[in-house]
């Protein structure tokens, strides 16, 4: 993926002679949409690694009668891939849809790129994070390729200034790493779960937002397309976006993520690199079962496992 | 953990179709068709083409055919002639009498038709989108209903102090009522969850539906109550020009609304939650189509009265042609509904004649069975509705 931020669009810098007249058409465009809607909403600035793209302070949120989350406070840098991970009921996703503004917070604040959730208007924040939901539905019969381009809606009224944001290039970009393009032209509803997850994710990864919030992204994958999406992940976050991705894999949180959020109860029980976050004791407090943590006989990877019989 | 979100998991799962899962492994290298063309089927990408051109030659048709047939009968070549005559193209008047059947009779009702049907297939491929769910239908959430409330009260209770157009204003009042009050009372913290939505939809339904009985038993006389049946059955039968100015600022404002909002209701069949991540806000979404579904639906009730399956079968056939893509449904399913209320109008004058049948019992004669073959089809081939 090379979808840093600073490739994204940006009205207002210096352009190429060719693009001038795509540019003012665009414009005109947009004076048009402005009187019906509201302006085109304003992409973000570059951001550089350690910026912080969103962060959760102190935040409590109820479900019905239930505190779901207890003063939780975290954040997702660029640059780097967090792992939010927890038995289940812990809060995990109910973390990820207060960071990604699905659900209001009952105390303390969600701020995105440095503002309070509810001060951006959904157009601005489709532009700065994209979301992949636990599960996919789709209503209609579309195929895949437009699915997987309904991730280019937020950019619909920004000019393309260069090339490689075009959408054909950046949904082609997608359907390749997530290897979906041989389907392309197949109906969504005629795919197996773990397509269908795979081409969600594909519309995530084509809405090139420099936050991405993944819920469970390996649930229903095979074991090659687990590794490959969080290779994807590693990879967006190392070309300069944040990615949060809740998982159950503790193996593939200790191989992918730079830091971990374990969270037992609603309340964050341990926070930071892997390496420091896995050792047996908390792990086996918080899933209330006995587990092993060794390192790999020949890399020295993290290794977890249950304790089992014996 | 919330579990809100596994409860829109898949019906059930569906076997894939065609290749099979021969697409596994091997793909990452393969670039989309090559040079940025789009993969998309062949098929999908002409079909709205070719439909809006036979649609358009359709409706050039048919409009001088039911210019010229019924019970006085006028050639086809004659209503050609007329109409060229009055938009100053040559061609030359016609004879006292047919000339004003031509423009007294005939034409108010193709106009009326033509309104009503685009009015009725848009407000459904409308509601059908705010729904997602390809069964919605503007009746569902009562609006027709409740608009029907309104005139046959006036109907009634005799009331006319607006003249000419008591019965659309009443009409159109009380289905504007009827959506608020559904959509208010199926509203919570902000949010419409649908499945309240359509639940509130049918007990308001139930609650329009006894209260035009009561207003029937209540009826002053056996000629109103003969008047309120016929409205009943939906009938163009009474088309006149003012009638057609009573319709044409509600049509035309939500026909001319309605596809700014196709790319929305494109992400909409992502549920909610995708759609707002995407950046469309919702609830505002909502708000403004369902006041567009009640101003078409309303303006087509008031006067023809409760006409069904237009809505519900033209954009399921237009879906099922060229795609689920809102930004060819949408003016699509206004063309196409003109047309089909045109022709279905044009054969309940002609075929029993000197009589009539009623617009609505043929359309939903017409339109149910075919509604109930179109249902298991689609459902056998998608393997259920999400």
């Amino acid at each position: 993926m090379s979808s840093t931020p600073g490739t994204k669009s940006k009205p207002g810098t210096k352009s190429k002679p060719g693009t001038k007249s795509k540019l003012s058409t665009g414009s005109l465009r947009g004076l048009l949409r402005g009187r019906l809607g509201s302006g085109a909403p304003t992409p973000p600035p570059p951001a550089t690694a350690g910026d912080v793209l969103v962060e959760a302070a102190d935040i409590t949120v109820r479900l019905g009668s239930r505190e779901v989350l207890r003063g939780v406070s975290v954040a997702a840098r660029a640059g780097e891939v967090l792992a939010l991970v927890g038995p289940n009921g812990a809060g995990k996703s109910t973390l990820l849809g207060a960071l990604a503004a699905d659900l209001p917070v009952d105390g303390g604040v969600v701020r995105v790129h440095g503002r309070p959730v509810e001060e951006w208007s959904a157009p601005e924040l489709a532009l700065r994070r994209a979301v992949l939901p636990q599960s996919a539905a789709l209503s209609f019969p579309f195929t895949v390729e437009e699915v997987v381009r309904m991730g280019r809606a937020p950019w619909a009224r920004q000019p393309e200034v260069y090339e490689e944001d075009s959408d054909d290039t950046a949904v082609a970009e997608a359907m390749a790493v997530t290897e979906v393009t041989g389907f392309a032209a197949r109906p969504f509803a005629a795919l197996s779960g773990g397509e269908r997850a795979r081409v969600a994710l594909a519309r995530v990864l084509a809405q090139r937002a420099p936050l991405l919030m993944l819920d469970e992204p390996t649930a229903a994958l095979d074991l090659r397309h687990q590794e490959l999406v969080l290779r994807v992940c590693r990879a967006r976050a190392r070309a300069g976006d944040a990615v949060v991705v809740v998982l159950h894999d503790l193996g593939l949180a200790a191989a992918y993520a730079d830091r971990v959020a374990v969270l037992r109860n609603g309340r964050i029980a341990a926070d930071g690199p892997p390496a420091g976050v896995f050792e047996e004791g908390l792990l086996s407090d918080v899933y209330r079962q006995p587990v092993e943590v060794f390192p790999h006989p020949r890399t020295g990877d993290v290794l977890i496992t249950p304790k089992r019989g014996s | 953990m919330t579990v809100l979100d596994k409860a829109v998991e898949p019906a059930e799962p569906v076997e894939p179709e065609r290749s099979g899962g021969a697409v596994e492994g091997g793909a990452a290298g393969r670039r989309a068709g090559g040079g940025g063309s789009r993969p998309v089927a062949p098929g999908r990408r002409r079909a709205p083409f070719l439909l809006t051109t036979g649609l358009v030659v359709a409706l050039f048709v048919l409009v001088p055919v039911a210019g010229g047939l019924g019970a006085y009968p006028i050639p086809t070549g004659d209503v050609i002639s007329s109409v060229a005559h009055r938009i100053g193209l040559g061609g030359a008047e016609l004879a006292r009498v047919p000339e004003s059947v031509l423009w007294n009779v005939r034409f108010p009702r193709i106009v009326l038709a033509l309104l009503i049907g685009a009015s009725l297939g848009c407000a459904g491929a409308l509601m059908q989108g705010i729904f997602g769910n390809p069964l919605a239908e503007p009746s569902v959430i009562g609006v027709s209903l409740g608009a029907a409330v309104g005139a046959v009260a006036t109907i009634a209770f005799g009331i006319t102090f607006l003249g000419n157009w008591t019965v659309s204003v009443f009409a159109f009042v009380a289905g504007l009522i009827t959506v608020f009050v559904v959509y208010a009372m199926s509203r919570s913290g902000g949010r419409t969850e649908v499945v309240t939505l359509i639940l509130t939809g049918i007990a308001v339904n139930a609650f329009a539906g006894a209260t035009i009985g009561l207003f029937i038993f209540l009826a002053e006389d056996t000629a109103a109550v003969n008047q309120i049946t016929f409205w009943q059955l939906g009938s163009l039968a009474q088309s006149t020009w003012p009638k057609v100015l009573a319709v044409l600022p509600c049509a035309v404002v939500g026909l001319a609304v309605s596809p700014f909002y196709a790319r929305k209701l494109d992400l909409l069949a992502l549920g909610e939650r995708p759609a707002r991540h995407l950046g469309v806000d919702v609830e505002r979404l909502r708000v403004v189509l369902i006041l567009v579904v009640a101003l078409l639906t309303a303006a087509a009730v008031s006067v023809s009265g409760v006409i069904g399956f237009v809505g519900l079968v033209v954009p399921h056939l237009l879906r099922m042609a060229a795609g689920p893509g809102h930004r060819f449904l949408i003016p699509g399913s206004a063309l196409a509904g003109a047309v089909v209320l045109l022709a279905a109008d044009l054969a309940a004058r002609t075929i029993v004649q000197p009589a009539e049948l009623p617009l609505g019992v043929l359309t939903a004669l017409i339109g149910s069975p075919f509604f109930f073959w179109l249902l298991r089809r689609t459902r056998r081939k998608q393997g259920g509705w999400a």
